[in-house]
């Protein structure tokens, strides 16, 4: 088990140290194929979002043009989305901790619940690994992807389904998607709003500091995990 | 220490579900959802407004000013005309109030177009018997059009030299485009240059791309939409 590293844990130390050192711990948050699934949806989410709107703003459209050639990414990167969470979960090892962790997401404790409702202000809330703000924010993306998939489906080959259907389908995926981007946009806002968060999705650990006050039942679950792989 | 687990109430499939479900309700109820909203006068940023979106099929906004602009009219004709914006505004003019439908979905409703019948401009040119069919072509270099000579000659087909009471501004298709009142968007030529006379229909751009060389509203591509002529 190697989810903890850093400084050697020296059983003799008295126990300030020791907690000390704790804090200093660098746990593994998120591993190589969780990271290359998040930055492979984030350039996909990208490619979606520009062509989008060159296919939709209307001065975006008279400016870029090449209608042909947008659509074309735009359909292509569409069809791919799906891709990298599911081959990233499906490897028995490369998997294992992606699986987990979209378990974890699906799940709200009642923990969660109280946070939720008391607007993240609850003090006595204890959080696991996400908190339900991130669980919801996931279940809505990946919701919004097979939304996006299915009317973006129905535009493309429009040919079997009923006019009704068709301007249906728009009105669905034109709304989700500006609601996909203020999802997304609010994303990057809080990424970039505690840089330590952001750093776990491109180095892959969090200080035990960070878990401790972020993610506390998490942090417990990972000392547990190493303790017993010590012992 | 001692981890009490607990499994949790799965929310994330849960939200996902009920994503489907307002997904494909929204396709089979969206149409009439987006008649109510236009109604309401949806601000204009948002899906389901009264409004024009600009297609362009290259990579940047043709551009020609007015003054610099001329409109040719080749091919089989007795008399090929090379016509400037002032020569079309002093032709007869046809003022018409229409929809405009996107084979797309999208639809403005009651534009003000103002031109001249092409059919007055075929007329100028004296039309060969061997002609039947008409080709236009974009100064944007790409985009090609097509219309028999049946259709070329309603009343309700115009080079149009402006919209909304004002010019016809470079995003339309300005100085001068072609109107196609009965039949969908893509058959409207934008950035207009050149109108061929030839023997036969040659398909145009989107129509070599999959969409109805008789692009009819309504009454083509697949799509029942109310006619706008």
């Amino acid at each position: 088990m190697a989810a903890v590293t850093g400084p050697h844990p020296d059983p003799v130390a008295p126990s300030g140290a020791a907690q000390r050192q704790g804090a200093a711990r660098r746990l593994v948050r998120f591993d190589p194929t969780e990271r290359v699934v998040h930055w492979s949806n984030a350039t996909l989410f990208l490619i979606l979002i520009a062509t989008g709107a060159s296919l939709y703003v209307p001065s975006l459209s008279a400016l870029v043009g090449r209608r042909e050639l947008v659509r074309n990414v735009h359909v292509y990167a569409g069809l791919a989305l799906p891709l990298p969470v599911l081959l990233g979960a499906a490897g028995r090892r490369w998997g294992s901790a992606l699986r987990g962790d979209l378990a974890r997401i699906n799940r709200w404790s009642s923990d969660d619940v109280r946070w939720f409702r008391s607007l993240s202000r609850d003090p006595m809330a204890e959080l696991g690994k996400f908190n339900p703000g991130q669980k919801l924010n996931a279940a809505f993306t990946g919701g919004a992807i097979l939304v996006m998939l299915g009317t973006g489906s129905i535009l493309h080959w429009y040919k079997p389904f009923p006019l009704g259907w068709r301007t249906g389908a728009t009105f669905v995926h034109d709304w989700v998607a500006v609601l996909l981007f203020c999802t997304i946009s609010g994303h990057i806002l809080f990424a970039f709003s505690d840089r330590e968060a952001l750093g776990a999705m491109v180095g892959g650990r969090v200080s035990a500091r960070w878990a401790a006050r972020h993610a506390p039942r998490w942090r417990a679950e990972v000392e547990a995990a190493a303790e017993a792989g010590r012992a | 220490m001692e981890l009490v687990q607990e499994r949790g109430t799965p929310i994330g499939r849960r939200v996902i579900l009920a994503m489907l479900g307002l997904g494909g309700a929204g396709v089979l109820f969206g149409s009439a959802a987006q008649r109510v909203l236009a109604r309401l006068g949806t601000p204009a940023f948002l899906p389901g407004s009264n409004r024009f979106r600009i297609y362009s099929v290259v990579g940047y906004l043709p551009e020609r000013s007015a003054g610099a602009y001329r409109l040719a009219v080749t091919g089989l004709v007795d008399n090929p005309l090379t016509l400037s914006f002032a020569d079309l505004q002093a032709m007869p003019a046809t003022r018409m109030v229409k929809d405009f439908q996107c084979v797309t979905g999208w639809r403005v409703t009651g534009v003000t177009w103002t031109g001249v019948k092409l059919a007055d401009v075929l007329d100028a040119a004296h039309v060969k018997a061997e002609g039947h069919a008409i080709t236009f072509k974009s100064f944007d270099g790409e985009y090609t059009e097509s219309l028999t000579m049946e259709q070329a000659r309603r009343d309700d087909v115009i080079v149009a030299y402006a919209m909304e009471n004002g010019p016809v501004s470079a995003e339309h298709g300005g100085p001068v485009r072609m109107y196609v009142a009965p039949m969908y968007g893509y058959k409207s030529t934008k950035w207009l240059q050149e109108i061929e006379v030839v023997r036969a229909v040659d398909p145009g751009y989107w129509e070599v791309r999959g969409y109805d060389v008789d692009g009819w509203v309504g009454k083509s591509n697949g799509r029942g939409d109310r006619p706008t002529s």
